[in-house]
């Protein structure tokens, strides 16, 4: 459990220390160190509602690792404010989610909101979020309605929108000769807006959904499904699935054969965070993403390697995630000087932030959705190793929002 | 649907239905024999998966993974029944609920200590990873005949074990009743907790041996624990052969589910519970009121 403790700073200052204090901010400039904070009394209370336990935990874990990550690199200050943190573990579970978010704002008093993975958990929270006018950074969920009909100018996304990796997709597999192709993913909101975009995508290129299959979310029994497949015989399938179910899926789609015969696209979920678990099954699949493991820029390998050094292990897009939403607030509190509740600036700061991330450029749109790069990969070695860009500065449509 | 895809589908429902069967044989031996309502059943098939995954994986044997998965979960069994269960038969339906679910949280948290939470995947050895050409596009994994076989031969070895041992002979007239039973001084207690403990040593033997092919991930279980629960009550609980008709009922009503009427996939198994209910309240070969 990482908690910063709040620590209160006086402003009361001697002569010598005033020259002191300069004489080690001009180094500490110099040095490229992070300006010493402008004290402000209580430090900024930052509400954590993420998945600790659960299905989702490894992606809570590292969407707060990557936060902290981007604390701890300016010295636990954000914008002249300490930092202090108020975990919740939402145990993806929407059915509390609204009581959790309560607490963090009403309870805890947190100033800002991160949270969370699982869409219906987001959707709770983004309700108390417009009721409340607190700041909220979604890290991962990728609801379309966040920043489409529920829209709010506290509401800010970096993630990404179910639409966005999967309707660049549509043109890539037009592109690579593919006419008919089926689509199947589970029976719930975040596969069917994937798959609905893909379809409008390869749609509008020329191209044919044969037959959209789906399963009962959470099922993992997909004979039956691969067999229908095999009989339709199409030129290539799209896929949304996740976690142990992409794992399963992309296995039995190798064991019964179709692996290439029929080429397997998706979404990046397909095969992150999975490839070790799908071993060479998943080679040779191509999905896009607002995010590749390799991508060779500044920003990324240095991200990568103090994610290392800091945690032991791999970076992923899920840190990312989390590590640009500590970015954001940044932005958005450097431009109030570290003061939360001066809202309107703050949200014009955080909707006019320009991030260099480590998945590329990134900035949001009217609707508070992040505009990126996505990539399109492919698993090669057991990595999801970058072949171009699917699309650039992709934009969510934002149906439904008033504010774009 | 031509009849070779129709033969295909046939195929893909008989296997997943032997599959259920085997998760949902231990349920049966528990919940009917015992009367114990045994909500952990599912963790312990996570658990038996995780253990396949573990041991296949230090020691590179497969064979290992399975054994050693059915004989530690055999193990665990034999000294939860000592410890919790046994206070708990006769004893109202809640206070099982209540301790089964305990069972849940501790086994989940265990595995998360002792196993992490990523997904994990079972590598099989190299005479079971071929698979058999079906038609032009589509190959059949030869593990998935080997699960069906090992499925039918579990299925076989309960039911003669039941009908024709004397320890099925004791077991059979405890659960018909208890204390007529007690009094004419059969050791029905004793074998109480082999019952138990095979009851968990098969969810994990289930487990371990879909690992392979189900992959191997935190809240695997829940999934098997609700259809295990539909096999024992559609079967008629503590009816073997009644689970293994309910499983193959609930293979072929789910696989054809999927592909003629996907929008119903979901609810199809739940409403074929529930016209058998209503027709035979205590299931398709029950006897009795539960």
């Amino acid at each position: 459990m990482t908690i910063i403790k709040p620590t209160t700073r006086t402003l009361a200052m001697t002569r010598r220390s005033f020259l002191g204090a300069t004489a080690a901010g001009a180094t500490g400039l110099a040095l490229g160190f992070p300006r010493p904070a402008i004290a402000q009394g209580a430090p900024l209370k930052v509400g954590l509602m993420l998945p600790f336990s659960g299905t989702y935990a490894k992606l809570g874990q590292f969407i707060e690792n990557g936060f902290n990550l981007y604390v701890e690199q300016k010295s636990g200050v954000l914008g002249g404010r300490k930092v202090e943190f108020i975990r919740l573990d939402d145990e993806s579970k929407p059915e509390t989610a609204t009581d959790n978010m309560n607490r963090l704002v009403s309870r805890d008093k947190a100033d800002v909101v991160i949270g969370t993975v699982h869409s219906g958990v987001a959707m709770a929270m983004v309700k108390v979020a417009r009721d409340s006018g607190v700041p909220l950074i979604i890290p991962n969920a990728g609801a379309d309605e966040a920043t489409g009909p529920l829209c709010a100018p506290n509401i800010f996304r970096t993630s990404f929108s179910n639409w966005q990796p999967a309707h660049p997709m549509g043109k890539v597999v037009f592109d690579e000769g593919h006419r008919n192709v089926v689509t199947i993913t589970w029976r719930y909101t975040a596969g069917q807006q994937m798959v609905g975009a893909f379809a409008e995508g390869f749609e509008a290129a020329g191209g044919t959904v044969v037959d959209a299959l789906t399963v009962p979310f959470p099922e993992v029994e997909f004979q039956a499904l691969i067999t229908r497949i095999a009989t339709l015989k199409p030129d290539a399938v799209f896929a949304f699935f996740a976690g142990g179910g992409a794992v399963k899926f992309v296995t039995d789609y190798a064991a019964a054969g179709l692996k290439g015969k029929i080429p397997l696209y998706g979404t990046g979920f397909l095969t992150d965070g999975t490839l070790k678990a799908q071993g060479d099954a998943a080679t040779g699949i191509r999905t896009t993403l607002h995010y590749a493991d390799d991508l060779d820029t500044p920003a990324n390998k240095s991200f990568l390697s103090a994610f290392e050094a800091k945690t032991g292990e791999t970076g992923d897009i899920y840190a990312v995630q989390g590590f640009d939403a500590a970015a954001l607030l940044e932005a958005g509190l450097g431009a109030t000087d570290g003061n939360a509740s001066a809202r309107e600036a703050l949200f014009a700061a955080m909707a006019g932030a320009k991030i260099d991330s480590p998945r590329g450029p990134l900035s949001f749109s009217a609707a508070h959705n992040p505009i990126q790069n996505i990539y399109l990969r492919e698993v090669r070695d057991g990595r999801n190793a970058l072949v171009s860009v699917a699309g650039e500065a992709v934009q969510d449509p934002a149906r439904g929002c008033r504010m774009a | 649907m031509d009849i070779g895809t129709f033969a295909i589908q046939l195929l893909n429902a008989v296997q997943y239905g032997l599959v259920l069967f085997l998760v949902a044989s231990g349920l049966t031996l528990v919940f009917g024999i015992l009367g114990v309502i045994n909500l952990a059943h599912g963790v312990f098939y996570m658990l038996g998966a995780y253990l396949a995954w573990w041991l296949t994986v230090a020691t590179g044997n497969f064979a290992v993974g399975i054994l050693g998965a059915f004989a530690i979960s055999f193990v665990v069994g034999l000294a939860l029944e000592s410890v919790f269960i046994r206070r708990l038969y006769g004893r109202d339906h809640l206070s099982q609920v209540l301790l089964s679910f305990g069972l849940i949280l501790v086994v989940d948290e265990l595995r998360q200590m002792l196993f992490g939470r990523d997904v994990q995947s079972v590598p099989l050895p190299e005479w079971l990873s071929g698979s058999l050409p079906l038609t032009d596009v589509l190959n059949y994994p030869v593990y998935r005949l080997v699960v069906s076989l090992l499925c039918l031969a579990v299925a076989v070895a309960i039911f003669m074990v039941i009908r024709r041992t004397r320890i099925g002979m004791v077991v059979r007239a405890g659960a018909e009743n208890r204390e007529m039973t007690r009094a004419l001084g059969i050791p029905f207690d004793s074998v109480n907790r082999y019952v138990f403990a095979v009851g968990i040593a098969l969810a994990a033997l289930a487990g371990a041996v879909i690992a392979p092919i189900s992959t191997v991930f935190p809240g695997m279980g829940d999934g098997m624990l609700i259809l295990s629960f539909v096999v024992v009550v559609l079967g008629g609980i503590g009816s073997v052969p009644g689970a293994a008709i309910g499983a193959l009922l609930i293979g072929l009503i789910d696989t054809f589910g999927k592909v003629f009427m996907p929008e119903l996939a979901g609810i199809l198994v739940y409403v074929l519970m529930a016209v058998v209910l209503v027709v035979r309240p205590t299931g398709i070969l029950g006897k009795r009121e539960v």
